[in-house]
């Protein structure tokens, strides 16, 4: 059980080691992607991927899924593209209400106890339905400061990577080390026990859902920096990515077994492998089946990991 | 004697129900400074909710509880417990296995935090684990799911007895050698003489008598919700506290149906080995008998059952007989909760009246009135759900559904778990015509005066079968002897 052969060593290197496979391919099919420029182009759309898989990774820890993601960070994009860009008091009240709906869901579904997928699921419909009285056309336009921060040019490598890492690593000490996000994730493992202990389930999961909607507003607004105008529309496929990524990073659905950085990667990685799949000329028709693909062959590892474990 | 000064908590008039069955009826109950108190009680005697009610997880219905001789606290809960310093290990292992052994004992201790509180908290546990359990072997780094059962055990132990700043006034232990070796028993024992000598107090709960009889210096004896008996455990010994145990059904044994016995003839129409690799007795069951499962819950009754129901683990005997069981926990394995009594009654038969590839409804109905009127299920109609009947009424509902098949052998587990006494003696006395008729029954019960029905019992012990008992030579001091520790 020592040394490099230790599975669970091997089940948390697993996602480094996809997302390292995958940019050896990049890097081997179309080498000029190995520069500042060919970076910035790949990894563009990261960030608020890896913002929706933190925040979809914060739910998963107590347990639930949410499956409204994509619609609030849509919602979030069209609240930026225009109310914070107008009126950037108004705007900023807007997105602490969110939150505090958030942190009002998490109350809900501990309370009632309800399940998070139908509720999140309702509310889905209720962010696109706002979204479309906020924004009914596309359009808008991202405030001049998201623009700025999101096209910094940052030296060395593009700022995405910088972000990525400081995220991946502040969550990481949020949740893996600090001595409350112990209590946190333990809500996930056995929820009876961190009761029994004194701890409030309901304010674990209310500051659960608001850290989640906290998440949810960053990548929206990363999301309009890069695209500069919004749409309702315009990230509804982030819902099933983020869950993909937290799986791919290492967390699992139930148990409170996350992993934040595992996370960070397992979003660069479902950006990336869209670009490899391009780069290797597969029509767009295939391209979301494939990706698919890339996921089931990482997480059969895992699998086969885990099997080793059980040994 | 009770020197009302060195009081920790005191219980007064405490009851506890859950829907119709009285889990607590009335529990006084005081805790001094410096003692080890031991429970003892037949399963269901209410020892588990007594400590959940102490450990503030559980409120009581009625009753006062009052710390240090102060007034009675108001709300008694899980917070007012650890203010007055109260530690409790459960039976069900309480760690979080996504978390590691120090991340587990800062869930316990609030205090453990800020800079560096990872390496307090494996000195806190590390300390504890070296002092219970001298050579655990356990890193306070390791996983709690990676670890084996019994290390586990021990964490949760050690855990119990880390405080940082609010006192340790009282540990409670809830069955804590379950899954621990001989030895590593007896450390913790010594540890608990070690910590009631030194002024803490300690409530140990354990199936195992030896353990109750060195290590404490008081016994109460639980039966039915109430406490029974009390004495210094001086006063005790292993005889006398099995005694105890039983000493309620022994004065209602003169039952009436106790004197006739089945004769058991011709052959046996299932014989089965619960544990086949060791050279274990076997149970044989006759056609038309009531066969009694007996012992302590978990010891492999359940499992037998459903080897029997799923046909595996047979010895001989015919195979394939059309069976039937009866889930004792109906929520979870018994009652369709979205459909109606009638549907819940006929789900088990819907083979014999379906025609042409569809099911026949007036027949359907038809099974299901008739057994309305013979089990008695009280319900203005039998398309309301099934939610609609108390839990006794639903449990008669999952009587009729095996009943009413065409089932030979009818397997129960446990059912009459949560079921009033009214609802008890009705479905008794339908089992005892049924199998006149020639159906066979097994019957897994915890209830020591529901083996009074059955013409042979079978006691279960770690898996094992390890006495077989006649109706007329069935005593409860027999059964608890049997499903307690050898002997």
């Amino acid at each position: 059980m020592e040394g490099l052969l230790n599975p669970r060593l091997m089940r948390n290197l697993l996602p480094a080691f996809s997302l390292t496979i995958l940019l050896i391919l990049i890097f081997y099919i179309q080498p000029r992607t190995m520069s500042y420029l060919g970076l910035n182009l790949l990894l563009n759309l990261a960030l608020p991927i890896a913002f929706a898989t933190l925040a979809q990774m914060c739910v998963m820890t107590v347990n639930d899924l949410d499956l409204g993601i994509g619609s609030f960070v849509g919602f979030v994009a069209c609240v930026g593209a225009t109310f914070l860009r107008d009126t950037p008091a108004i705007g900023i009240l807007i997105l602490l209400g969110c939150v505090g709906v958030y942190a009002g869901l998490g109350a809900l579904i501990h309370q009632r106890n309800l399940p998070s997928i139908v509720v999140t699921l309702g509310m889905s419909f209720v962010w696109l339905g706002l979204a479309l009285l906020v924004l009914p056309t596309p359009g808008g336009k991202a405030p001049d400061w998201a623009r700025a921060i999101m096209t910094w040019k940052t030296p060395m490598v593009p700022f995405t990577i910088y972000a990525s890492i400081f995220v991946a690593l502040a969550v990481h000490f949020l949740l893996m080390r600090s001595a409350y996000g112990v209590v946190l994730r333990g809500a996930g493992g056995n929820p009876r026990s961190v009761e029994r202990a004194g701890w409030s389930l309901l304010r674990i999961k209310m500051a659960m859902y608001a850290l989640a909607g906290f998440f949810g507003i960053l990548s929206g607004i990363a999301l309009i920096g890069l695209t500069t105008s919004a749409d309702a529309n315009i990230a509804l496929r982030y819902t099933l990515l983020s869950i993909a990524g937290a799986i791919l990073g290492g967390g699992e659905f139930v148990g409170g077994r996350i992993s934040p950085i595992g996370a960070v990667i397992g979003a660069t990685t479902l950006t990336l492998a869209g670009s490899f799949l391009s780069f290797l000329r597969i029509s767009p028709d295939w391209q979301i089946g494939a990706q698919g693909g890339i996921l089931i062959i990482v997480l059969a590892l895992r699998v086969l990991i885990n099997r080793m474990e059980a040994k | 004697m009770p020197d009302h000064n060195n009081t920790i908590i005191k219980l007064d008039g405490v009851r506890k129900s859950f829907g119709a069955v009285h889990a607590l009826s009335g529990v006084d109950l005081e805790i001094r400074i410096g003692e080890a108190l031991g429970i003892v009680g037949h399963n269901g005697a209410g020892k588990s909710t007594l400590m959940h009610i102490l450990a503030g997880s559980l409120q009581a219905d009625t009753g006062s509880i009052s710390i240090h001789d102060a007034a009675p606290v108001e709300g008694y809960g899980i917070a007012e417990a650890q203010a007055a310093g109260i530690r409790t290990v459960f039976q069900e292992l309480s760690l979080c296995p996504n978390l590691t052994v120090a991340e587990n004992t800062r869930i316990m201790n609030p205090e453990i935090k800020g800079f560096n509180w990872r390496s307090r908290a494996s000195r806190q546990i590390l300390d504890k684990l070296d002092e219970i359990f001298p050579g655990h072997g356990i890193s306070a780094n390791a996983y709690v799911g990676d670890l084996p059962i019994a290390k586990r055990q021990m964490v949760e132990i050690s855990r119990a007895f880390t405080s940082i700043s609010t006192p340790l006034n009282l540990v409670i232990l809830d069955e804590p050698t379950s899954s621990l070796d001989a030895i590593v028993s007896e450390q913790l024992l010594t540890y608990v003489r070690k910590f009631t000598e030194a002024g803490g107090s300690c409530i140990l709960i354990s199936h195992l008598l030896n353990e109750i009889l060195t290590t404490t210096n008081r016994i109460i004896v639980m039966q039915d919700g109430k406490v029974v008996d009390e004495r210094a455990t001086s006063r005790f010994d292993r005889d006398s506290l099995v005694e105890a145990m039983g000493s309620v059904a022994e004065h209602e044994e003169n039952g009436d149906h106790a004197g006739k016995v089945r004769t058991r003839e011709a052959e046996p129409i299932l014989s089965v080995q619960p544990n086949e690799t060791a050279g274990d007795m076997v149970m044989e069951i006759y056609p038309g008998e009531i066969v009694g499962l007996a012992g302590l819950s978990g010891h492999g009754q359940t499992e037998t059952l459903v080897d029997i129901f799923l046909d595996k683990r047979k010895a001989g005997g015919k195979s394939r007989l059309p069976m039937a069981l009866v889930a004792g926990d109906r929520q979870v394995d018994g009652i369709f909760p979205l459909w109606s009594i009638g549907k819940n009654i006929s789900i088990a038969s819907h083979g014999e009246f379906v025609r042409f590839g569809l099911i026949d409804h007036d027949q359907e109905k038809q099974l299901a009135d008739s057994w309305k009127d013979k089990i008695g299920i009280q319900t203005p109609d039998l398309e309301n759900n099934i939610l609609s009947l108390s839990g006794g009424n639903q449990q008669k509902a999952l009587f009729a559904r095996a009943l009413g098949s065409t089932a030979e052998m009818i397997l129960m587990d446990d059912p009459m778990r949560g079921v009033d006494i009214g609802t008890k003696q009705e479905v008794y006395g339908l089992l005892r015509q049924e199998a006149a008729q020639g159906r066979t029954f097994i019957w897994y019960t915890t209830e020591m005066n529901e083996l009074e029905h059955c013409d042979h019992i079978y006691v279960f012990r770690e898996g094992n079968i390890v006495a077989n008992l006649t109706r007329n030579e069935l005593t409860e001091q027999k059964v608890l002897h049997a499903s307690f520790e050898g002997g």
